[in-house]
């Protein structure tokens, strides 16, 4: 079987900087990967580029079998197998935590009404907030936010999940729940793409990671990896933190 | 005439008031329905729309409201069609209305932060039912309070309408006037009628400005 994630030789200038300076890998159905590396070193830009939030100038890249790289990619289709999750939550403050997560199964799956409301609370119990159904975003703390952006993103039921620093807006006993969520989900088989500073996170829950700098794909391996540096970057990228 | 004021004078003022309410409300429903479009294509991904509606927002914008009434008033008429002077007064601000709301809620669009956009892209939800169900809701909270303040404004613009003879709440006053000449009674009562009418816009977009937990009905626990 081909890898759900190829990602070939990807450039991608904002002006005259240059963000992603050729990256590539792969990821397999099922993979966990972390995705490690300074402030600025591109992690973001190339998560992004995997649901062509941001589109990338030259390379090659495949996603669930959609080539995002393609400007005729059916970006409605690719959106639906590949879910993300943002630091900032980004959950709809107008709508309430059974509507946020609802929203997705009934507007772009064009579920009905059942369907939709089985497929919410599922999706709702996988990261433990059944109780919060008809209160606001507003009222919930930050890792019960963080929790219903999960839930919003699984009720799409993605192949694929993206996580940009979602545990970084937290205080450290908010982060070990919404962790607690991801680790569930990568043991429930979930084909994750990880970008995160918790590096205990990272060696527990991930099949590999990846060490990113100026641009480029520095490192790669096994939780292992990071207590062995291969490269004075990484040396010092761990030493620091 | 002479005499003094009586009840036959109030009840003229009232109707002045019921005009300047109802030309307000013309006004603002059909100045509405047309700013509303105009802000969508001031936000539209189609760079002609975007320009034509900001040439007009900037043309009416730069245009005196008395201007525009005579423009409606006069200028149609010579390109005979028969036009009343509540028409024309109508036309005139249901324009000015449209430019005005048109930029108030292209902003209050804008103001919804640029990654609820992005969340709803990636649900992912089209163009229209992210604009639909995601920003116009978040867009409405924040434009509540300024089209309140400008509808006081128009209430009161209003009175221009009296330059082609429309008898609305000014001009009600003027006339009584000249009939018993109690200037400061008259206009007094007239500003008060015009305060009853612009209060309840204040008081209400007010409330709206000091209420903070905005989208939540339930106590929290
Ligand atoms: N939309 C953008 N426009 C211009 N520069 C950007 C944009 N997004 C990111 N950058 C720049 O690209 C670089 C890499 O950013 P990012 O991918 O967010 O890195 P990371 O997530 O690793 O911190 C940074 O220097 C950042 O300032
Ligand atoms: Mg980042």
């Amino acid at each position: 079987m081909s890898p759900i994630i190829e990602i070939n030789d990807v450039h991608k200038n904002f002006g005259h900087l240059k963000v992603l300076n050729g990256v590539s890998f792969d990821i397999e159905r099922g993979e966990v990967v972390a995705v490690i590396g300074r402030s600025g070193s591109g992690k973001s830009t190339m998560l992004r580029s995997v649901n062509r939030l941001e589109k990338i100038d030259r390379g090659r890249l495949v996603v669930c079998g959609h080539v995002v790289s393609d400007p005729s990619v059916d970006l409605h289709q690719l959106r639906r197998d590949v879910g993300i999750v943002f630091q900032s939550f980004n959950l709809f403050p107008h709508l309430t935590v059974r509507e946020n997560v609802a929203l997705g199964p009934r507007v772009a799956r064009k579920l009905g009404r059942a369907e939709t409301a089985k497929i919410s609370e599922a999706a709702l119990a996988r990261v433990n907030l059944l109780e919060k159904l008809d209160v606001y975003p507003e009222q919930l703390s930050g890792g019960q936010q963080q929790r219903v952006a999960i839930a919003r993103s699984l009720a799409m039921e993605p192949q694929v999940m993206l996580f940009d620093e979602v545990t970084s807006a937290l205080d450290p006993y908010l982060t070990g729940e919404v962790l607690g969520v991801m680790e569930d989900l990568a043991r429930g088989g979930m084909t994750m793409l990880v970008v995160t500073h918790e590096m205990e996170f990272a060696k527990r829950v991930a099949n590999s990671i990846i060490f990113m700098n100026e641009g480029r794909v520095w490192e790669r391996g096994p939780g292992g990896m990071l207590d062995d540096p291969q490269t004075l970057e990484l040396r010092q990228f761990v030493g620091k933190t | 005439m002479g005499g003094s004021f009586n009840s036959n004078h109030f009840v003229f003022l009232m109707m002045g008031a019921v005009w300047t309410l109802a030309l307000t409300m013309l006004a603002f429903v059909s100045g509405g329905v047309l700013g509303f479009v105009v802000s969508l294509c001031r936000v539209s991904p189609l760079r002609a729309l975007r320009l034509i509606t900001a040439a007009y927002i900037l043309l009416v914008q730069g245009t005196p409201l008395l201007v525009l009434i005579f423009l409606l008033y006069f200028g149609v008429s010579m390109a005979g069609f028969q036009v009343s002077p509540l028409l024309a007064a109508d036309l005139a601000l249901t324009v000015y209305s449209s430019a005005y709301l048109g930029e108030i809620w292209r902003g209050c669009i804008e103001s919804v932060p640029r990654e609820q956009w992005e969340a709803a892209e990636c649900l992912p939800l089209t163009r229209t039912q992210r604009m639909r169900l995601v920003v116009l809701p978040q867009a409405y909270k924040i434009a509540a309070p300024p089209t309140a303040g400008f509808m006081v404004q128009i209430v009161k613009n209003s009175s221009l309408a009296s330059v082609v003879g429309f008898v609305e709440l000014t001009r009600a006053g003027q006339l009584v006037n000249n009939s018993i000449f109690q200037p400061f009674l008259v206009f007094l009562i007239v500003a008060v009628l015009y305060f009853a009418m612009c209060y309840p816009l204040s008081y209400w977009s007010r409330k709206f400005e000091t209420r903070s937990g905005i989208y939540a009905r339930v106590q929290p626990e």
